[in-house]
């Protein structure tokens, strides 16, 4: 049965399509159509659930397994439009990581895990970036931001347009 | 070692060192030509095996030999997943060879699927590597073009798809099963051992995981032979017969609290100390250091006085931890509370135990709470030793998880506290100095989790 209202644009459908002959069995297709959902609405609402279950003859309750599994997905609202992932892994946390993190919440006036009230930011915290050699690092979007400092972390604020805190 | 040279490392810092063009200017995919021209599968197998390659992702099972236990004269298909779900804390040298030389990675696949006999292969890659993608699905493409993938490559009659899988991190994926469950579009919760991946993995069929750097070796030992391999290295033990040895370059990521981070090149068996100096550029803020993690956090402490360990594949097990993990050094100076370091191992392995076996599940949650308790200054000095039976009872070496991943939250737990067991009975007698002998069962404290 289609749902009435589709989340899923022919686009994400034919995007998700194109992926199919890489692999035997649809289910594969389960992470790669969650992500192009999430790359373009930035949340997987769970219509869109239900709606990647259809296209890849799932039930949607075997995708919501699966996706709530990575807690990678946001849900209940679209992620800011910058997700900023601040490391709290070993390495970065011997090299102040813990304390960027800190002013970046504080100027932000959010928690981690929070979304600021204009949309533009949402602050997450991460384990090991794999980018040890750059210490302390935050990957925001697609960038990696390298051995930061609080001077940095206002820089990519204000580079962000997020509206500050104190 | 005065006269190393770096080999896997080699293209870096050349301009446009992650071209085609770049790669075959260095000698690269030569090797490829030659091995589908004059080479059969079992000759390349057999070359690695002579070689002594052992798996770079952490385990350091014998590449060779896990190749030979796929299932003879199989109709197909035969997968090849390689794993760069890179997510060990500490550890980067995945994402340098990805990003700066994937031709090498791309070559060494290639080679590694003409061995397995492997028709399509997949490599998840982590979430967290947004540049690895792009450079990977670059020179892939630039593969496909240049007909060293796809139909019949350069003439032969063998045939080869790789396709990128993106991961949506979790440290768990890293699991040689956890990927393949991952992979197939589900949770990844490792797979109960046997059946093992070689006679059933990957949608039930045959399947070899290996890793990055692995693969980047086969290339190199394709093409620089056997005997340049082992002519670097710690040989096997002649009192062990079980003892494979130590064998070729290493992909060393040095980080924490050193003057010049970095990853690099060495043959295997250097040890923390040399890493340090003669790479690192010594201790941070002319301080002393500390102590130092292995290879990775998975593999526990070394103490300053262990820092002459050799960091070969047994070296670190003969002063109490887990092994050489990915090679990954993290140093720590003498600022560090080991209270602090154990605080934030815990609170890793509490979040990424993906909670399909419940010592893990509920071992981890609960030393993290504890270390929780020690910090805010409730901590009893019996805290200690039930976060040491906590560390000695998870895991597979006990046998009471499926993975090794609670194997590797313990073995920090069990090392702090028995190499630092005076400053932790310190600190707790400090922060706590009405009640540190009190035995009474005290309420957790709520956890803190902003993900």
């Amino acid at each position: 049965m289609i749902a009435p209202r589709k989340i899923l644009t022919a686009e994400m459908i034919a995007a998700i399509e194109a992926l199919a002959p890489r692999y035997p069995d649809r289910r594969a297709l389960t992470l790669p159509a969650l992500h192009i959902v999430n790359d373009s609405l930035r949340y997987v609402p769970l219509e869109a659930v239900v709606e990647v279950a259809e296209l890849l003859g799932l039930k949607p309750a075997e995708v919501q397994d699966s996706l709530s599994f990575y807690e990678f997905f946001h849900q209940d609202a679209p992620a800011g439009i910058v997700r900023a992932w601040v490391c709290r892994s070993i390495s970065c946390a011997l090299r102040g990581g813990e304390e960027v993190m800190e002013h970046l919440c504080r100027k932000a006036g959010v928690r981690p895990g929070e979304t600021t009230s204009d949309g533009l930011l949402t602050v997450e915290v991460a384990e090991c970036l794999g980018a040890c050699d750059f210490a302390p690092c935050m990957l925001a979007g697609s960038t990696l931001y390298k051995n930061l400092t609080p001077e940095k972390m206002n820089e990519f604020l204000a580079h962000s347009k997020v509206s500050c805190h104190e | 070692m005065s006269d190393f040279q770096p080999v896997l490392l080699a293209g870096i810092g050349i301009t446009d060192s992650f071209t085609r063009a770049s790669y075959e200017e260095r000698g690269g995919y030569a090797a490829l030509r030659q091995t589908l021209t004059e080479k059969k599968p079992t000759d390349v197998i057999d070359i690695i095996k002579a070689s002594g390659l052992r798996g770079r992702g952490g385990a350091g099972f014998p590449t060779g030999l896990k190749w030979t236990f796929l299932p003879k004269d199989h109709p197909g298909p035969i997968y090849l997943c390689i794993n760069a779900d890179e997510s060990e804390p500490g550890t980067f040298n995945n994402r340098i060879l990805m990003e700066e030389d994937p031709h090498q990675v791309l070559e060494g696949t290639i080679l590694s699927a003409y061995a397995t006999r492997a028709t399509t292969a997949y490599i998840y890659l982590r979430y967290e590597y947004p540049a690895s993608w792009d450079r990977m699905q670059s020179a892939i493409d630039e593969c496909y073009a240049a007909g060293y993938l796809g139909n019949k490559i350069l003439g032969s009659s063998f045939s080869l798809n790789i396709y990128l899988h993106r991961g949506a991190a979790a440290y768990i994926c890293g699991e040689e099963t956890g990927l393949i469950e991952s992979l197939e579009g589900k949770r990844a919760w490792p797979r109960i051992k046997p059946p093992f991946p070689a006679v059933e993995g990957l949608f039930h069929k045959p399947t070899v995981v290996n890793n990055i750097e692995t693969v980047a070796c086969v290339a190199q030992i394709v093409r620089r032979g056997v005997d340049w391999f082992r002519s670097i290295g710690v040989p096997s033990d002649p009192a062990n017969p079980r003892d494979p040895g130590s064998y070729g370059p290493k992909l060393y990521c040095l980080s924490g609290h050193v003057n010049r981070p970095g990853c690099y090149e060495a043959p295997l068996g250097i040890t923390v100390r040399e890493l340090i100096d003669r790479f690192g550029g010594g201790v941070w803020k002319n301080r002393k250091a500390k102590a130092a993690i292995p290879g990775g956090i998975s593999m526990g402490i070394l103490t300053e006085a262990e820092f002459d360990t050799p960091l070969d594949f047994s070296g670190p097990g003969k002063v109490g931890c887990l092994g050489l993990g990915t090679a990954a050094v993290v140093v720590l100076d003498e600022t560090v509370s080991m209270i602090d370091f154990l605080y934030n191992s815990c609170r890793f392995f509490a979040h990424e135990s993906c909670g399909q076996c419940t010592p893990c599940r509920e071992g981890t949650s609960w030393s993290l709470r504890m270390i929780e308790r020690i910090r805010a200054g409730k901590g009893r000095i019996k805290d200690l030793d039930l976060l040491l039976e906590i560390g000695t009872t998870i895991g597979m070496m006990p046998g009471t998880t499926i993975c090794g991943l609670a194997d590797g939250a313990g073995w920090p737990i069990k090392n702090t506290i028995k190499k630092f067991r005076d400053e932790c009975e310190d600190y707790v007698k400090r922060t706590n100095p009405t009640g540190w002998m009190v035995n009474e069962p005290v309420p957790a404290l709520a956890i803190v989790n902003g993900h």
